[in-house]
């Protein structure tokens, strides 16, 4: 006779550790676990047991005390006393203000690029994998060094501006391209600006306004507005209106040739665009590469789908491709994006005041507390990388396929 | 086993290095090379010349050192360093000393935990102009577009005497002499300002010497001098001691050229033999041979020896000796007596 039984439950052995495929990769994980907290644990000790020895301690009292030097682009206000967390606070601005311009600039470069290189004319196409792997396959530090010696090289000193018969003259009499950077006139925020600024904002809800509702007119009755001029005529006219009503309130400061320098307008510092630039034009390149792979991932069904009810090629982009591969695009997206934070910490090369030049830079020098410095640059590196992903995580959510 | 602070840091960063051990004389003794850390290219003061040796004044004090410790002035690792890496390297031991034109500061000293053991070259910082600019004096100086040597005293100074005169400038900060050379020709700065040792030495690479001029204000008291780790004493005193060799020799007059008959056999002067082992055990003090001295003054020359061959009225550096004259002479140069 037999008696079907269920194996009995066999008790736990030390041995089903390694020979029990259910409990084997816990083992292992546990091990490699307690491996890399020893080796945290031992590195950790040795750094207390060798600053003790030289009779240093782990201190954050020198972010209070004056900094004592100057900064060349200061986004808050500076002076050479300000404290060193001030001085900080510039640089992370400073990393902030060329992470973001990059960022941005390096979006439509590398949209752009990765369009034009599935383009069916051949010469544009070369040019784009031309442009794609130049500038992929050279570090970026070259490319920052490259951009800014042609421009300190190429562009005039404000000297040659002076004089009876300059060699360098302003374009309209308002921007001047020199090598210390460019000056351009800047906006003087009179009484009632702040009228005209609403007014522009507003506006441009306006047009966001009116293009929805031209969409949901479209749908609902088929009829299709006019966007292009309407839009435009939304955002500036009454903007223009207010300005003129409330008196002219906003005027322009321009850059004047006045001692060693232009003064007045707005300078931008030559090192904030080779910085912006190298990096932009460098991650463009990346960037054009997903694009592409986004848009070749986009069945070619799609575009013939598209293409039988009448859509013409570039509304079949804008409406059925891009859209679609923007579900593709997105997650590789943010990894350049951080790139880009990451890569501006090359920013000294140039004499960029970035996080790294001030803090990691002069500060650590002048105070000496290298171990405290670093640890602040790798936390606010680390803050603000996760900060970037958390909120292209969100956008990421939202344009993903949504499965009903 | 003691280590050094940096090398935590280092060992953190996942780098692993020569452990830097309180007994650096030891260390460089049974090394057979002296690993001392110098500019990463000033002329006159160190620089790589035509054949890749290293040659200067602050390398003749590393040469100096090399001969009295090891008997060989060409035992000498030169580390260049940046005015940013230099204290890590010579704080983790990558270096046993730094002669890098150094200002000497409370802080450094103090904070640092680093040993100053003398004073090489009394400077001060000084300006750069195009002679086109037509600037004068320093004072003129309003709105001026300065490039400056990152990690520094000289950004410092350059704060404290533009705000103490009321006046604006924007500063570049440059990494390394040579790149704030190739951006000051460029036009990308009016002034460059460093130590007025530096700036001579930088003019004298210039295509056009004579295109630019040195700003008569000294803006501030710049020591330089060589240093070594705070806490191991016997090696600073070998550091502190060879440098007051190099200086005690020029006004004994004891030079490269007659050291080999003065040392041959005790002479009539006691301070003299006791300098050169002839007498006394200076040597054995110290942890060296009897004639420590001979080799380090025979490396290079005397300390006057070496400021005219490297950066002297003779060369195209042209730098008088001013303070840097022996306190006989009217000059700060004072060694202790070697007694």
């Amino acid at each position: 006779m037999t008696i079907m039984t269920d194996p009995q439950q066999e008790s736990f052995r030390p041995s089903m550790l390694l020979n029990d495929t259910r409990y084997r990769s816990y083992t292992f994980q546990f091990i490699a676990l307690m491996v890399l907290i020893g080796i945290i644990a031992y590195l950790g000790y040795n750094l207390v047991l060798n600053l003790r020895a030289a009779g240093l301690n782990i201190s954050y009292e020198f972010l209070g005390e004056p900094a004592g030097y100057d900064i060349n682009q200061t986004l808050v206000e500076y002076t050479s006393r300000s404290s060193h967390l001030t001085a900080a606070i510039v640089g992370i601005l400073n990393t902030l203000l060329v992470a973001f311009l990059a960022c941005a600039t390096a979006t439509i470069f590398g949209v752009i690029a990765g369009v034009l290189r599935l383009s069916n004319n051949w010469l544009i196409r070369k040019l784009m994998s031309g442009y794609v792997e130049a500038f992929r396959n050279v570090p970026v530090l070259i490319w920052i060094i490259i951009i800014f010696t042609i421009m300190t090289a190429v562009l005039p000193a404000p000297s040659a501006f002076r004089g009876d018969d300059p060699d360098a003259s302003m374009i309209l009499g308002s921007v001047a391209f020199t090598n210390r950077g460019v000056y351009v006139p800047m906006p003087i925020w009179g009484e009632g600006s702040m009228v005209v600024v609403v007014t522009f904002i507003l506006s441009v809800i306006g047009v966001f306004a009116y293009r929805r509702y031209a969409k949901k007119l479209l749908y609902a009755t088929g009829r299709l507005l006019p966007t292009g001029w309407p839009s435009l005529a939304i955002l500036f006219v009454p903007s223009i209106l207010m300005f003129f009503v409330m008196g002219q309130p906003i005027s322009l400061d321009f850059p004047e040739l006045g001692g060693f320098n232009f003064r007045g307008g707005l300078q931008i510092g030559a090192p904030l665009i080779a910085l912006w630039f190298a990096l932009s034009i460098y991650t463009g390149a990346f960037i054009a590469e997903n694009v592409r792979a986004g848009i070749l991932a986009v069945s070619k069904g799609q575009t013939e789908a598209a293409a039988s009810l009448g859509l013409r090629p570039r509304r079949i982009m804008n409406l059925v491709i891009l859209p679609q591969a923007l579900r593709v695009i997105i997650p590789p997206l943010i990894s350049q994006y951080l790139n880009i934070t990451k890569n501006s910490s090359l920013a000294i090369a140039v004499g960029y005041a970035d996080i790294t030049a001030t803090l990691g830079g002069i500060t650590l020098n002048q105070t000496g507390r290298a171990i405290e410095c670093v640890l602040l640059l790798m936390l606010f590196y680390l803050l603000i990388s996760l900060g970037i992903s958390a909120v292209m995580n969100v956008y990421n959510n939202a344009v993903r396929l949504k499965e009903r | 086993m003691k280590k050094s602070v940096f090398l935590g840091a280092l060992t953190v960063a996942g780098l692993t290095a020569g452990a830097a051990a309180a007994a650096t004389l030891d260390d460089v003794k049974a090394r057979g090379t002296l690993n001392c850390g110098v500019t990463t290219g000033l002329v006159g003061f160190a620089a790589p010349d035509n054949n890749g040796n290293w040659d200067g004044f602050d390398v003749g004090v590393c040469r100096a050192v090399a001969a009295a410790v090891l008997g060989d002035p060409q035992a000498v690792e030169f580390v260049p360093t940046t005015g940013k890496t230099r204290f890590t390297a010579l704080a983790s031991g990558e270096i046993d000393m730094l002669a890098r034109n150094t200002t000497w500061t409370f802080s450094r000293d103090v904070d640092l935990k680093f040993e100053f053991v003398g004073v090489n070259y009394y400077d001060g910082q000084g300006f750069m102009v195009p002679k086109e600019l037509g600037v004068s004096s320093a004072k003129d100086l309003d709105g001026a577009t300065v490039c400056i040597q990152t990690g520094t005293t000289t950004e410092l100074n350059l704060a404290d005497y533009f705000r103490k005169n009321s006046m604006n400038y924007e500063p570049v900060p440059i990494e390394t002499n040579a790149e704030a050379q190739q951006q000051y020709l460029a036009g990308a700065c009016d002034v460059y300002t460093t130590d007025a040792s530096g700036l001579a030495a930088t003019r004298a690479a210039f295509e056009n010497p004579s295109e630019h001029v040195l700003l008569p204000e000294i803006v501030s008291k710049e020591p330089l001098g060589p240093l070594v780790r705070h806490g191991d004493n016997e090696w600073g005193d070998v550091v502190r001691w060879t440098l007051n060799a190099l200086i005690a020799a020029e006004e004994l007059g004891v030079t490269s050229a007659n050291i080999a008959d003065m040392a041959s056999a005790a002479g009539d002067s006691p301070e003299i033999n006791r300098l050169l082992g002839t007498e006394g055990n200076l040597g054995e003090m110290l942890g060296l041979e009897a004639d420590w001295a001979v080799k380090a003054i025979s490396a290079g020359g005397n300390y006057g020896e070496l400021f005219e061959k490297n950066i002297g009225e003779t060369t195209p550096i042209g730098l008088a000796r001013g303070l840097n004259a022996q306190w006989t002479d009217g000059g700060l140069l004072y060694s202790p007596p070697f007694r």
